[in-house]
């Protein structure tokens, strides 16, 4: 089929005319985008029926632990990603294949807090490969394959808590980071709170990434002084090698954080030289230390997730690597960290200060150099705040918290406190022009924009506040986004568009660089899933004691086979169903009656595995769940439950005719 | 206790249910040849060349096949292979199933019919009036697009012929 790609609009007035028919109007359009209407702005996200957005967005769903992905600029919701949670549409985490993904050091966790998401880069350049996400509560980073849109490998963090700067990566994806926003004793151990000061560690973590099959492994832990670790970008250009976290909470406050982490004028910016610790550690450096972490890997091939246990790192204390770590002293509780494709500049916004603080990257060299060190805090040398200063944006605005480039030479930064974005000029560091959003924004993100090359045509203001935006559905509110065009000197709002809680970071990239990719089925020859029935010949029931595996297939539109009995109370079925479909987008379903894990939806080419306990004898259903064809409704079967000690015999058919072997072991 | 499910099947398939396949936007480029079948056409939908009704049906094979009479024994086999593992959930050789019995199907449709109902089986039940018959016929089952490339579909024929010349 023919797709157009959305880069010039077509059509107009109608779309606004529904979208914004009622509601508040806070604002006309034409103060919004000067000498657009609302029919002008309407075309410029308008993609009409049957054409593809420009760009994906994929936005961090936050306490969901999921992540969506977006169109833009029509802000279209195309598919929500379990990530670091369960998920009730395809049985993610619920499913025999997929449950280990869930599995941490602490046991099964349903779902966490994923906040930052971050592509994959080749050359400093979006590459379309993987998608790089943070769980932060129970630290954890995942990937996700974006062949297939599924998460494919979690990680999790050793040492750490509050997994916050995080998963951000190197400009050839060598490392994805992981530092600690809520320090604790390394290794954990039971003490007294109060005397956290000098004793708690923030364990920066650099996870290696296979070139080539994407699989992290930890590398290794440089263990910071015990400060909260916020955000981090990559160095890149001449700057790659270096990666920059945010600190605050230096006064290193265990407690009444709203007042006693806000004390210090600075606080820093940690500059750790990763090529310099790998080297270090390449060389033998580094001490190992037992942990315990799982590490929950999919196989595509198997279809099946499993875990492997993480028993050791290696840390590093950035003392005994000398010139491995500075500190920039940067104002005030400095929340993002954001560098400029050239990679010369490190822009540091003090969240509790009005200016932007942007450090240089070559003076930041020469200040090392010429030995600007003002201070040592816990063995790390502090540079002298003037000797990186590269500028200041004064008074830009109450709350500055992330940045993102156009590539044009301009930065944008999201003001919490006064709900705006600003459009400034780096070098000299004036604001030229800035927008109000609605309301409290967070991140802002440009697609490409922490990158050498972005994409400077759309800016997504992801916000904390909804209010009166959408219609009310009672006190929770949906999140929301919303959509400027950047491309001329002024922004201009073109569009309100709902998210999955919370949407804290987001990442996207031009569509024309993923989609020649992805899967439009699995290969029925590349299942290699063990339960797999690859056509119906290969179809058959098996009973070990009480445990009973049938392997069973689906299309359209029947189950093969679609009788079963001989099974008994007390059995333990697990329900092996393969999709025989190699057509895009024909899932089928599989739900039988009571069970009480999960439904599966699966894939063509695809198995997935129910577990079933009945619980009295009976005959009882199974059907297909997804609407696959005019037959869907005739697509169901029957399971006879009989009693414990029956004797009826095992026996599975299909048109009353005996299908696959019976084995009973 | 083995029974395996016998391998009678049909040529043509199943496929999706029209209302359903979601990609409708393909059919709007309209059926050279091929207009919908009218109620006489419907009824006589066995024969092929009624007036309008495009004998090679809707797909990407558009030219005459010209197939030597001779079976090529390799990729008849390679086309049972195939068949076997992608297709006889729906056809059995022998007898009608979810979709027609295989046997005779070369003798009822032209090679260049097949290979389309196999490649491009969501246009052959939507634009094609023999395929939109066989889809009433068997109850709105649709002949399932199993993402044969050409060469598999060719093998298939291979295999089909090959069973018309045994029988």
């Amino acid at each position: 089929m023919m797709r157009k790609w959305r880069h010039t609009v077509l059509v107009s007035a109608i779309a606004l005319t529904v979208l914004h028919g009622c509601g508040p109007k806070k604002e006309s359009a034409k103060k919004n985008g000067g000498a657009l209407d609302k029919a002008s702005i309407a075309e410029r996200v308008y993609v009409p029926p049957g054409e593809w957005d420009e760009f994906y967005a994929f936005l961090s769903g936050g306490f969901s632990g999921q992540l969506s992905v977006h169109g833009l600029p029509s802000g279209r919701l195309f598919k929500i990603i379990p990530v670091f949670s369960v998920d009730a549409e395809k049985g993610w985490c619920f499913n025999e294949e997929t449950k280990a993904m869930c599995m941490t050091s602490y046991g099964f966790i349903p779902w966490g807090d994923l906040h930052h998401p971050d592509i994959s880069q080749t050359n400093g350049e979006l590459d379309g490969r993987w998608v790089f996400v943070n769980e932060n509560n129970t630290p954890r980073v995942a990937r996700i394959d974006l062949r297939y849109f599924e998460t494919v490998e979690i990680i999790e963090i050793p040492n750490s808590a509050g997994n916050h700067a995080s998963a951000f990566v190197t400009e050839n994806t060598e490392y994805v980071v992981a530092n600690t926003r809520f320090a604790v004793p390394v290794p954990q151990r039971d003490m007294p709170i109060n005397q956290m000061k000098g004793n708690f560690k923030g364990a920066a973590t650099f996870i290696k990434v296979d070139p080539e099959t994407g699989r992290m492994s930890i590398a290794f832990q440089v263990l910071l002084p015990g400060f909260n670790y916020d955000l981090a970008h990559p160095g890149r250009g001449k700057s790659h090698g270096w990666m920059f976290f945010t600190s605050y909470n230096t006064e290193e406050a265990h407690t009444m954080l709203e007042v006693n982490a806000s004390q210090n004028d600075k606080d820093y910016i940690a500059a750790v030289n990763w090529k310099k610790i790998e080297e270090y550690v390449n060389n033998g450096g580094g001490k190992k230390m037992k942990v315990k972490a799982a590490h929950n890997i999919y196989d595509e091939k198997t279809q099946m997730a499993r875990t492997e246990w993480i028993t050791e790192v290696i840390v590093v204390d950035p003392r005994e690597v000398p010139g491995a770590v500075y500190f920039l002293p940067t104002p005030k509780s400095p929340h993002g960290c954001d560098v400029d494709p050239s990679g010369e500049y490190i822009v540091g916004s003090g969240k509790l200060s009005a200016d932007i603080t942007i450090h240089s990257f070559s003076k930041m060299l020469k200040a090392i150099e010429e030995g600007k060190v003002v201070d040592t805090v816990y063995g790390i040398p502090v540079l002298d705040f003037n000797a990186t200063l590269a500028g200041v944006v004064k008074n830009a605005c109450l709350g500055p918290l992330h940045t993102e480039f156009d590539g044009k030479g301009y930065a944008y930064t999201s003001c919490f406190i006064t709900s705006e974005v600003i459009k400034w000029k780096l070098g000299d560091w004036q604001v030229v022009d800035r927008h109000p959003v609605y309301y409290s924004v967070g991140h802002i993100m440009i697609p490409g924009g922490n990158s050498r090359k972005p994409f400077g045509k759309y800016l997504v203001a992801m916000n904390k506040i909804t209010k009166d935006r959408f219609l009310p559905t009672g006190p929770e509110l949906c999140q929301s986004a919303q959509l400027f065009d950047i491309s001329g000197d002024k922004m201009v709002m073109l569009l309100d568009f709902p998210t999955m809680g919370e949407p804290h970071y987001a990442a996207g990239i031009p569509a024309e660089k993923v989609v020649d990719r992805v899967a439009k089925i699995y290969p029925l020859e590349e299942n290699e899933h063990p339960y797999a029935a690859k056509s119906e010949d290969e179809v058959k029931i098996v009973r070990k004691g009480n445990e009973v595996h049938i392997y069973m297939t689906m299309i359209r539109s029947h189950f093969a086979p679609d009788n079963i009995e001989g099974i008994k109370v007390g059995d333990k079925v697990y329900f092996h169903v393969t999709n025989l479909e190699q057509d895009f987008d024909i899932p089928h379903g599989f739900a039988i009656i009571g069970a009480n894990t999960a439904e599966v939806l699966v894939m063509p080419g695809q198995t997935e595995t129910v577990v079933w306990e009945p619980k009295a004898p009976g005959v009882y259903p199974f059907y297909c769940t997804d609407f696959c064809s005019a037959l869907h409704q005739e697509m169901q079967g029957y399971v006879r439950v009989s009693p414990a000690d029956a004797d009826v015999p095992m026996k599975i058919t299909l048109d009353d005719k005996p299908i696959g072997e019976v084995i009973i072991e | 206790m083995k029974k395996k499910v016998l391998t009678l099947g049909l040529g043509m398939g199943l496929i999706l249910g029209i209302t359903m396949s979601g990609c409708g936007s393909e059919n709007e480029e309209g059926a050279e040849g091929a207009p919908a079948g009218t109620t006489e056409q419907v009824e006589r939908a066995e024969g092929e060349g009624e007036s309008g009704a495009n004998p090679f049906g809707v797909g990407p094979i558009q030219e005459e096949m010209n197939l030597p009479s001779e079976i090529d024994e390799q990729l008849a086999a390679k086309g049972e292979e195939i068949f076997k593992a992608k297709c006889t959930a729906c056809h059995k050789i022998e007898e009608k199933y979810v979709g027609p019995p295989i046997k005779g199907v070369t003798e009822r449709r032209r090679p260049e019919w097949i290979m389309n109902m196999i490649l491009a089986p969501e246009k052959m039940i939507q634009q094609d009036p023999v395929a939109k018959q066989l889809v009433l016929e068997y109850n709105g089952a649709i002949m399932a697009n199993q993402g044969l490339t050409e060469e598999e579909a060719r093998a298939v024929l291979e295999y089909f012929r090959k069973i018309d010349t045994q029988s």
